[in-house]
């Protein structure tokens, strides 16, 4: 073929990417030629490299096409409604619950906590004594959020009369649908029990559903979710650990319509009270965002892209592109965090919820780098947080193009989590998280972060080989 | 246990902050539990949990820090309160720890678009995989590492120019790629000359003898030896060959190499041929004739007399490359019988201790040429000639030192002196030797003083020799320029000071050396 390229690069300034004796670098770097340092390591002893699949697919075409597919999606918030209403599948005796599918003999503690709550929320338990009872009965069904286009944080729990987002994604028409966050603290998510758990509930059943229910529907457009993600992360959140940003954008978004659909302003200024006290409301729109442009991307031949990472508070599960039904997991991991007082590691329950959507969807902590506020957690630097994004480069297919990172001179954020760099590289995806207490009815105690646990992506790198 | 707690009024600090004041509170002497939180209304219940919510603390609002200390006693508490203070007000230090480096070739392109060259120096049975990434990423590649597959090799080329990249090596220890010496390169001028080289002491040799003329050049192609074997086809000799004829900037093309397959020496011939840039071919050990015969194409037998042509072809103001042989000739043979007064009778011997395999290899080519008895090496023209034991010279010896054998868990002869001295010391024990040769290969990646050691190591083989009451004669020629971080200038000085005969080429050195002995069989 053409040779042009060879004279093109005759008389271009060098950028060299060194890889292994450093003496070679130095003595470029002497003659003031820029020098990458890739800090190589040996591969694993005997993993493939996998370029095509047994089936034949050349596997970074499919990869590409997948990422393509989760870049090019466009969330839009467009309604909500109540759940046995709207998502597919939902009935009255269903729970939704987070992460791969378990029984409520494996639940952990609060994920369990939400469950009995849920089921006193419902009214179908008078105390949580009955409601245990019932939930250990085999008449309640538990399927997991993802199996029914939704996905919860922590204990992820919706029951059928809880109200949720509704967010279409207006490149590929799917729908993807998430509650409303309840805040911090002593609440249902964390398995938080207790009557100011159930009291805020109904509140957000009966006037905050409605009140913001009302204004969107004044809203013919939706609100562009993909915009104000990409917004946020330029203001210092992730969103996933941080929604403070978000969640002012979003109330900037919905407040001329809630302002003409108020009937009543008593009303209407608590529910702006209930949201801009509530740093995380922004959680459950970032999240049902992630899951209605991640899900486009299941399906694809041939690809090693993870759509799905999630927890149950037991189990770590993930999900690829190719083989979409399919859950990999292995136990949830123990979060190092920083503990509310009187709290300590020792309350902590393992890894817990969906909201890794978000770093399954390119933010979250593969977007560390924009969110400097939070930077404790991995380590107390701005640095260390720019370095754990730069390393989540590594692990990732693609970049994104909507998502871009400020303090990388507006880089896309890392997307699209290739499993077969993981396996290549040994990095494990960033995880940035809040933590549960062990026991049903605590609530939050704290967050974090953590690495994927390994074992899952292992298991979903041998099925991958053999497709 | 009592609670004592201070209040700061509108002071904002992130909760993660706190989160870690609070953590270090907690553990100091005598505080059984502590809080430092923003005074919002879940933070005061979440205190109120914990038994720490004090009047104070309930009476601020959501834009006041508390700081709430549970102590056994007054002394504790005071001095816990002192170090929440003291920690909110610690500034992180600025500097951090170390910058990222990228773990993948591809995420280190991925982050730098302008990265344009990979070099790879890992251990071979990794080099292909790294060097298909970096194809992949849109980048050319220096491939130092040996002990590639050529199944690899013949992959990697194919998929390189078919996507106009460069893939120099396996084994390719020296390019000059955009005046940017890598790997074991020099100091050069900028010039119209273009060099693709399977070797690369060779491809050093020949640019400085070129630098040592004034004459520059565009680019030094470097392409590993087996480049030109018939399973790879010549494959980024021909590649870089096309891009030369391209390049507006080269004017003259010098290709350097041990005599191709015959199928691949065609192919390279018609490539010369199909052009209108004159190109000097040398084919060390080749027939010239074939190359005679090509258009655009010129033969040279040495390194030395293929940089004299090319510089002459570049513009040099020299005599003819014949003319100016012959009278060097004739200047080392007079030389040569002066130096050859000085020789005991039973020393008859040329022992060459090399750093650079091509310099080994045109030394032996000379060395054939001049001389009626074999010519042994552990990296012999001919199997025949092999040394028994690569450890110990016999008769006429020429040893490359930086062959795998003498390599493994070694650095190289041309970073480290060690060796190269010990056997310098060998041979100057042998009462049969009369010559020594060496080659100084300075430069980039190269011993930062060589010189320097093997003066004082010749000094020390005098010695030796003078025991068996002979004098050695050592000759050396010195491969690098003035630019060079040792200085063509200053290593040279440094050998003769030790009255080492320095030769301005390998070639000449090698005659130099043989002319000695042959004068003393003529007196024989």
């Amino acid at each position: 073929m053409s040779n042009s390229k060879i004279q093109d690069f005759f008389g271009k300034p060098l950028t060299i990417v060194n890889i292994g004796l450093g003496s070679m670098a130095q003595s470029v770097r002497d003659q003031g030629v820029p020098v990458l340092d890739v800090d190589w390591r040996p591969p694993t002893e005997g993993l493939p490299r996998l370029h095509t699949t047994q089936s034949g697919i050349d596997i970074d075409t499919a990869n590409a096409e997948a990422c393509r597919r989760i870049k090019s999606g466009r969330p839009v918030l467009v309604g909500m409604g109540i759940a046995r209403d709207v998502i597919p599948g939902m009935h009255a005796h269903m729970i939704l619950h987070a992460g791969p599918p378990i029984t409520w003999e494996r639940m952990c503690g609060p994920q369990r906590g939400a469950v009995i709550g849920a089921l006193v929320y419902e009214g179908m338990a008078q105390d949580e004594a009955q409601a245990e009872k019932l939930a250990a009965s085999g008449a309640i069904e538990f399927s997991p959020c993802h199996h029914h286009h939704s996905v919860g944080p922590m204990a992820g729990i919706i029951s059928a009369s809880m109200p949720v987002f509704i967010l279409e994604n207006k490149s590929f028409g799917n729908r993807a649908f998430a509650t409303q966050n309840e805040g911090l603290g002593k609440v249902l998510r964390y398995g938080g029990l207790g009557p100011e758990v159930y009291t805020r509930l109904k509140w957000m059943e009966t006037d905050l559903y409605p009140t913001l229910d009302r204004a969107l529907q004044t809203l013919p457009d939706g609100i562009d979710l993909r915009s104000l993600i990409a917004q946020a992360l330029h203001m210092g959140d992730e969103c996933h650990n941080r929604n403070r940003a978000g969640t002012s954008l979003f109330l900037r978004a919905i407040g001329p319509a809630l302002a003409r659909t108020s009937r009543d302003g008593e009303i209407l200024a608590r529910v702006i009270e209930f949201i801009d006290r509530n740093d995380h409301f922004f959680l459950n729109l970032s999240m049902p965002a992630g899951k209605a442009m991640l899900e486009p991307a299941e399906g694809v031949d041939g690809s090693s892209i993870v759509t799905v990472m999630a927890r149950n508070g037991t189990d770590f599960g993930i999900r690829l592109s190719s083989m979409p039904e399919r859950w990999f997991t292995a136990p949830a991991g123990i979060v190092q965090g920083l503990y509310f007082p009187q709290f300590t590691e020792a309350d902590a329950n393992p890894d817990i919820g969906d909201s890794t959507i978000t770093e399954t969807a390119g933010y979250g902590g593969m977007a560390m780098a924009a969110a400097p506020a939070i930077v404790k957690f991995v380590g107390g630097s701005p640095q260390l947080a720019t370095q754990t994004t730069l390393e989540m480069y590594e692990i990732t297919f693609d970049e994104h193009e909507q998502f871009t990172i400020p303090a990388l001179n507006f880089r896309g954020t890392p997307c699209g989590i290739d499993v077969r760099l993981v396996m290549e590289t040994g990095i494990l995806p960033q995880i940035n998280t809040g933590i549960a207490h062990k026991n049903p009815g605590v609530g939050m105690v704290g967050a974090g972060i953590l690495r994927a646990p390994e074992a899952c992506f292992r298991e979903a790198f041998d099925a991958f080989q053999r497709i | 246990m009592p609670v004592k707690s201070i209040i700061k009024v509108g002071e904002y600090h992130d909760s993660v902050s706190l989160m870690l004041v609070a953590q270090a509170l907690s553990s100091s002497p005598g505080v059984s539990d502590a809080a430092v939180v923003m005074a919002t209304e879940a933070n005061k219940g979440i205190l109120a949990q914990a038994g720490l919510l004090d009047e104070a603390a309930s009476a601020a609002n959501s834009n006041d820090l508390v700081i709430a200390i549970s102590a056994e006693d007054e002394a504790s508490s005071t001095a816990a309160l002192q170090l929440a203070e003291t920690l909110l007000k610690a500034k992180v230090s600025a500097a951090q720890s170390g910058e990222f480096h990228p773990r993948t070739i591809h995420s280190a392109a991925a982050a730098h678009p302008e990265a344009n060259l990979a070099v790879i120096s890992i251990a071979g049975r990794y080099a292909a995989n790294e060097a298909w990434q970096a194809l992949r990423a849109g980048l050319h590649v220096l491939l130092f590492s040996d002990n590639v597959s050529l199944e690899d090799e013949i992959a990697l080329k194919k998929y390189a120019v078919d996507h106009g990249l460069l893939l120099m090596g396996p084994g390719a220890g020296t390019a000059i790629i955009n005046g940017v010496a890598l790997g074991f390169a020099n100091v050069l001028p900028a010039g119209p000359v273009g060099i693709v080289s399977a070797a690369g002491t060779g491809l050093q040799e020949v640019s400085t003898l070129l630098a040592k003329q004034g004459v520059g050049i565009t680019q030094g192609i470097g392409t590993g030896g087996r480049d030109l074997k018939e399973e790879v086809g010549g494959r980024m000799m021909l590649a870089g060959l096309r891009a030369l004829q391209a390049d507006p900037a080269t004017k003259v093309l010098l290709l350097v190499s041990k005599p191709p397959a015959a199928s691949v020496t065609e192919e390279v011939l018609d490539q010369i041929a199909s052009g209108t840039k004159p190109a000097v071919v040398c084919f060390l050990g080749g027939n010239p004739a074939i190359v005679q015969a090509v258009p655009n194409a010129v033969p040279a037998r040495t390194l030395q007399e293929a940089a004299l042509i090319t510089a002459r072809l570049a513009g040099a103001s020299l005599m003819e490359t014949a003319d100016l042989l012959k009278q060097e000739d004739q200047q080392l043979k007079a030389q040569a019988s002066s130096l050859s007064s000085r020789l005991a009778p039973e020393q008859q011997f040329l022992r060459g201790l090399f750093s650079g395999g091509t310099l080994c290899y045109e030394t032996q080519l000379i060395w054939q040429e001049l001389l009626a008895e074999a010519v042994y090496s552990n990296a012999p023209l001919r199997l025949a000639d092999k040394l028994p034991d690569s450890n110990h010279s016999q008769g006429h010896s020429a040893v490359d030192l930086g062959e795998e054998e003498f390599t493994v868990g070694r650095p190289h002869p041309m970073i480290d002196n060690d060796l190269r001295i010990r056997r310098l010391l060998q041979e100057a024990r042998d009462p049969g030797v009369a010559v020594i040769l060496l080659d100084v290969v300075i430069g980039y990646g190269a011993h930062p003083d060589p010189a320097a050691e093997l003066a004082r190591a010749v000094g020390e083989a005098r010695q030796i020799a003078a025991q068996n009451g002979h004098k050695l004669i050592v000759v050396a020629s010195v491969t690098g320029t003035s630019g060079d971080p040792q200085g063509l200038e200053k290593q040279t000085r440094l050998l003769e000071g030790a009255q080492v005969i320095v030769c301005g080429s390998n070639a000449a050195a090698a005659r130099l050396a043989a002319y000695v002995v042959q004068d003393r069989s003529d007196e024989k």
